[in-house]
């Protein structure tokens, strides 16, 4: 899952972003993966998640196709935990997401005590990674480095907004609506905690950090750059 | 990806979110349009809005009366009034965009959805990258650029003249028509998606080569490069070799993907083949 490699900012910036996600190898270890993928989602909800996801379905916040439109005057931001697990119906990844260490070591020990037998990655700060490890007792096994972002980098946007949209490494949380959003939380139109919902919606294997996004969007609003 | 012009009411949420900014509000039509030739159908749009089914003349009415009173009214950000976003009947090679970059479609080659590729993250279980060696993800376009075929070959050529090969399961890789020169098929050259990977392993004693080697070739393509470093870590969970290379090389480390080894073969005939390759 790339997706959650590349993610823009230091070290220090992710002090409040665990992914922690399960795949299956194929023809290795896919044949009844699905209910293994549920249980690793399932024992993720007792830990406090801010999002969890299978790449085929979405996160825990979703958008709609069949909006009702009085629902604007009170939009649901409360993510729906139990609709990812049910909903995970094949073979895919499965994805918790945390905003604080503790939780996600936490998670990291109660997977490794399931004995779930798919592989598990970390995905966040390689200190924070080795600190959720050695919380278990275990060893990494393989580790791939994120060397950021090059080339013809002028194509980029500024750092808060990559910063928020680098969180789907999917690319479905554009830049201009990152963009747009803090706008919106420097005008006053909309919280953080909203603008934050907006962009996890469009997320499309729930790894998007929406407590990182509130905390993003909150510092933008006081940035003057 | 297109626009039904008889249900779109000019709105304009869509234009901010489209990863590429491929849609804007036509001013002749005064109706929301995608340019096709940037549009790389990752239906983020389509998947990603909200959607209601408003009546679209209601909602034009509405609109032109709140622009009359110079009244600005709060809309939701993330909805599409009037469910105007059509989805095209993709064939080839235009289907090629959606497999690339819409992350839900599941790569026919791999199996795998997003960008298709499994690297280090199964390679508790897998073993593509061992001791001693170091697997590249190359990935062109992120975030939010894109990239066309044509110019992704240029770096596929080069990593093939310096004689890496490239990783078999990955849709990249399967889209060449000569692996040994980094080829992509012609029919597809044209074509552009929201970012693609680029697979190879290598010794670990090529590390630097290789990557001096994009940073050559990377100036020449007009997208920018995420480059991914996979490696084994030995028994205690360190890597003494690569980390300190990337970093010699001015990389400040900062994220990684960790495998933490709990996968295991549990398929009935992986697991009896591993048992006799064991056995011997």
């Amino acid at each position: 899952m790339t997706n959650t490699l590349h993610r823009f900012g230091n070290a220090e910036s992710f002090r409040d972003d665990y992914v922690v996600f399960a795949i299956a190898s194929r023809g290795k270890n896919e044949q009844d993966a699905v209910p293994k993928l549920k249980k690793f989602l399932q024992i993720a909800r007792g830990f406090n998640p801010v999002n969890l996801g299978d790449a085929r379905h979405g996160g825990a916040l979703r958008p709609s196709h069949s909006m009702n439109p009085l629902s604007h005057w009170s939009r649901e931001i409360t993510p729906d935990f139990e609709a990812v697990i049910a909903g995970l119906d094949t073979t895919t990844t499965a994805a918790a997401v945390f905003d604080n260490r503790a939780a996600a070591e936490d998670f990291v020990n109660a997977i490794k005590q399931a004995d779930l037998g798919l592989s598990v990655n970390i995905s966040t700060s390689i200190d924070g990674a080795e600190q959720c490890c050695d919380s278990a007792n275990l060893c990494r096994h393989s580790v791939g480095y994120s060397l950021g972002f090059e080339g013809k980098t002028e194509h980029l946007a500024n750092e808060d907004v990559l910063k928020l949209a680098t969180m789907c490494g999917h690319g479905m949380v554009s830049a201009s609506m990152a963009k747009k959003m803090i706008d919106w939380v420097k005008e006053g139109r909309r919280t953080p905690e909203q603008a934050a919902s907006y962009l996890t919606r469009f997320c499309s294997c729930g790894v998007f950090n929406p407590s990182r996004g509130k905390r993003i969007l909150e510092e933008a609003r006081t940035r003057t750059k | 990806m297109k626009i039904d012009p008889n249900k779109c009411v000019a709105c304009g949420n869509c234009t901010y979110v489209c990863p590429m900014g491929a849609i804007y509000i036509d001013p002749v039509i005064k109706r929301a349009t995608v340019n096709a030739t940037e549009c790389v159908e990752c239906y983020a749009c389509f998947n990603g809005l909200s959607q209601e089914h408003l009546n679209p003349t209601m909602v034009r009415t509405m609109r032109k009366l709140f622009q009359w009173m110079r009244l600005r009214f709060d809309p939701e950000p993330d909805v599409c009034p009037t469910a105007a976003f059509a989805p095209d009947e993709l064939s080839w090679p235009r289907v090629v965009r959606r497999a690339f970059s819409d992350p839900r479609v599941p790569h026919e080659s791999t199996g795998v959805e997003g960008r298709g590729t499994e690297e280090v993250k199964t390679n508790d279980v897998s073993g593509r990258v061992k001791v001693g060696e170091v697997g590249f993800t190359i990935e062109f376009g992120r975030p939010g650029v894109g990239v066309w075929f044509r110019d992704m070959q240029k770096m596929c050529r080069a990593l093939a003249e310096a004689g890496v090969s490239f990783e078999k399961k990955n849709p990249v890789t399967s889209l060449m028509s000569d692996v040994s020169t980094g080829t992509i098929r012609e029919d597809i050259q044209n074509e552009k998606v929201l970012s693609a990977i680029v697979e190879i392993k290598v010794p670990v004693e090529r590390t630097e080569e290789i990557i001096r080697l994009v940073w050559k070739v990377e100036k020449e393509i007009d997208t920018v490069v995420a480059i991914g470093v996979g490696t084994r870590c030995d028994e205690n969970g360190e890597d003494p070799v690569v980390g300190p290379i990337l970093e010699r090389l001015g990389y400040k480390l900062e994220r990684a993907k960790t495998n933490i080894g709990l996968g295991r073969i549990t398929n009935v005939i992986a697991e009896k083949i591993a048992a006799e390759a064991v056995r011997q």
